[in-house]
C-alpha cells in the first residue's frame, strides 16, 4: 500500500495469493457455492459478477471465513485457512473487507475506527497509528470528516472511511462486497475512484459488484457465477464483447442495454 | 410532629438511609459486574458457557429475594462458615452476605437486559470487527458491549430502582438499613402513617434523581446509526 507501485498492466508476478480448491458450501438444502477453483494472484484485481443469489457475495465471505464452507480448501500467501482463535484472527487482519452496508463501528469516530486494528490487533503506537489513519483518510478524501461520527456522513464518504480503515490493517488482499450497492448513485463514482487508484497501486482485490464500467476498466480478470458454480473467467475485454457461455450472455443482454 | 425522630440513633434516620446507599451501590456495582459476564457467557460461542449463564439465570430470577438473602446468613454464614472475612463482626458480615445476595440476584436481571441491548447490534458491525482481526473478546469488549449498554441504559435504570427498594429485604438478616429504622419505629411510636410517608420520601429522593439522570444519560450516549 506504502511504496508498491506496479503499474496495472504489468503481468504479476506469478505466486498465488488466494486459492480455492474444490470449495463446496450449503445454506440447508441450497448448494450456494459448487465446487469452486479460483486463485488469484498477487497484485491481481478480480471482479465478481453474477445474477443475484448466484454465490458470489457468499464466496467473498469465505475468503476470511465470515462464512465457514462444508469441504474443500482454502489458502491465503500458501497457508490454509485456519478455522477459528487466535490463528484466524490474524488472517483476517491481513485480509481487508469492505462491507455493502458500510458497517463502520457507530460509537466511535472516523479517525477511531481507522485507529482500532492498528492499535488493537497492530499493537500501534498511538501517535503513528493516528498519522497513518489521517494519511489514509486523505487519501480517500475524507480527512476533514475525522473527528465526526459516522453517522454524520453521507454513504459515499462512509464506505470511503471504510476502505481507510480496512487499508490501515497493510492487507494482503481487499475484498469488496457489493461496495456500492447501497449507495445514492451520485456517491458510487466517489468509491469507484478510491477502488481505481487502488487497483493502480497494485493492491490485489476481490470486488463482487454491479457495477461493470468498474469491471471493465479495472480488472484484470471478470469471474461469472451462477448458480454456485463458476460459469465463465476472462479478461473483461474478451467478457464483455465475446461472452462465451449462454448463462452470461443471457446475463449481459439484461445489464448492458446501450 | 417529627420528634420521635430524635430518638432514634443506633441507626438515626440519616445513617439508616446511608446504609440503604452503601447497600445498592456496591451491589450496584458488583451485579453489574457479574451480569455482564453472565451475557458474556450467555452469547459466547462456547455451549458450556451458554449453558452455565442461561441455567443461572433462570434459576436466580425465580427464587424469592428473600430466600436468597435468608440463604446468605442461615446457609451460606451457619451451615458452610462463610464470615466473608469478618468473623467476629456480626454487622459487617451481614452487610457483606447481604451485597453477595443482592449481586447473585440482581445480576441475571442486569444479564438480561445487556443481552437485550446486544440483539440491537447489527450484525455488520462484530462482522466488521472480526474481519480487522479482533478477537471475540475484543469484538465484546470494545465494539459490541459499548453499544448494547448504551441501548439498555433506560432499562438499566429500572434494575437500579428496583434494587435500591430491594434491599429493604437485608433487614431479614439484621442489616440497620431504612427498612430495620421503620420496623423498629413502627414496634415503639404511634405515628405509624407518618413514618411510612417519611420512609416512602427517603426512598422516592433516592430513585427519583436515579431515573431521571439516567434517562438524560440514555438519551445523551445513544448511538446514532
Amino acid at each position: 500500500m506504502t511504496e508498491v507501485s506496479v503499474v496495472k498492466d504489468a503481468v504479476p508476478a506469478a505466486d498465488d495469493l488466494v486459492v480455492l480448491k474444490s470449495v463446496n458450501k450449503h445454506f440447508g438444502a441450497l448448494h450456494v457455492l459448487q465446487d469452486i477453483d479460483l486463485t488469484i494472484t498477487r497484485g491481481e484485481v478480480v471482479v465478481v459478477i453474477g445474477p443475484s443469489g448466484s454465490g458470489k457475495s457468499t464466496l467473498c465471505r469465505t475468503i476470511n471465513r465470515l462464512e465457514s464452507i462444508d469441504s474443500g480448501d482454502i489458502l491465503i500467501d500458501g497457508k490454509p485457512l485456519p478455522a477459528e482463535g487466535k490463528a484466524l484472527a490474524r488472517l483476517r487482519a491481513d485480509v481487508g473487507m469492505v462491507f455493502q452496508s458500510f458497517n463502520l463501528f457507530a460509537h466511535k469516530t472516523v479517525l477511531e475506527n481507522v485507529m482500532l486494528g492498528q492499535l488493537k490487533v497492530r499493537k500501534a503506537d498511538k501517535k503513528q497509528a493516528e498519522e497513518k489513519a489521517r494519511n489514509l483518510l486523505d487519501r480517500v478524501g475524507v480527512g476533514t470528516q475525522a473527528d465526526k461520527y459516522p453517522a454524520q456522513l453521507s454513504g459515499g464518504q462512509q464506505q470511503r472511511v471504510a476502505i481507510a480503515r480496512a487499508l490501515a490493517m497493510d492487507p494482503k488482499v481487499m475484498l469488496f462486497d457489493e461496495p456500492t450497492s447501497a449507495l445514492d448513485p451520485e456517491m458510487i463514482n466517489e468509491v469507484l475512484e478510491v477502488m481505481q487508484q487502488l487497483a493502480r497501486d497494485g493492491m490485489t482485490m476481490v470486488v463482487v459488484t454491479h457495477e461493470m464500467g468498474f469491471a471493465r476498466s479495472a480488472a484484470n480478470r471478470v469471474v461469472f457465477m451462477a448458480d454456485g458454480r463458476i460459469v465463465e473467467e476472462a479478461v473483461p475485454d474478451q467478457f464483455f464483447s465475446n461472452p462465451r457461455s449462454d448463462r452470461a450472455k443471457d446475463f449481459l443482454s439484461k445489464i448492458l442495454h446501450h | 410532629m417529627f420528634d420521635f425522630l430524635s430518638n432514634y440513633d443506633d441507626p438515626s434516620l440519616l445513617g439508616a438511609f446511608w446504609m440503604t446507599v452503601k447497600l445498592t451501590v456496591f451491589s450496584a456495582v458488583g451485579s453489574l459486574v457479574w451480569g455482564t459476564m453472565l451475557a458474556a457467557m450467555r452469547v459466547s460461542p462456547v455451549p458450556l458457557m451458554r449453558g452455565f449463564g442461561t441455567a443461572y439465570v433462570n434459576l436466580v430470577r425465580n427464587i424469592p429475594l428473600t430466600v436468597i438473602i435468608v440463604f446468605t446468613s442461615l446457609g451460606l454464614a451457619d451451615i458452610f462458615g462463610m464470615t466473608m472475612g469478618a468473623p467476629d463482626d456480626f454487622k459487617v458480615q451481614n452487610f457483606r452476605l447481604a451485597v453477595l445476595g443482592f449481586v447473585a440476584y440482581t445480576a441475571a436481571f442486569v444479564c438480561e437486559a445487556i443481552r437485550s441491548g446486544i440483539n440491537t447490534v447489527p450484525v455488520g458491525q462484530a462482522e466488521a470487527a472480526r474481519a480487522i482481526g479482533l478477537s471475540f473478546g475484543q469484538v465484546l469488549r470494545l465494539i459490541v458491549l459499548p453499544q448494547a449498554f448504551r441501548a439498555v441504559i433506560g432499562p438499566l435504570a429500572n434494575v437500579l430502582i428496583a434494587l435500591t427498594k430491594n434491599t429493604t429485604v437485608a433487614a431479614a438478616i439484621g442489616v440497620a438499613e431504612a427498612a430495620y429504622l421503620m420496623k423498629e419505629m413502627i414496634e415503639n411510636e404511634a405515628q405509624t402513617l407518618l413514618i411510612g410517608a417519611v420512609f416512602a420520601f427517603g426512598f422516592v429522593v433516592l430513585t427519583l434523581p436515579t431515573g431521571l439522570f439516567l434517562g438524560w444519560l440514555s438519551k445523551r450516549l445513544a448511538v446514532k446509526r
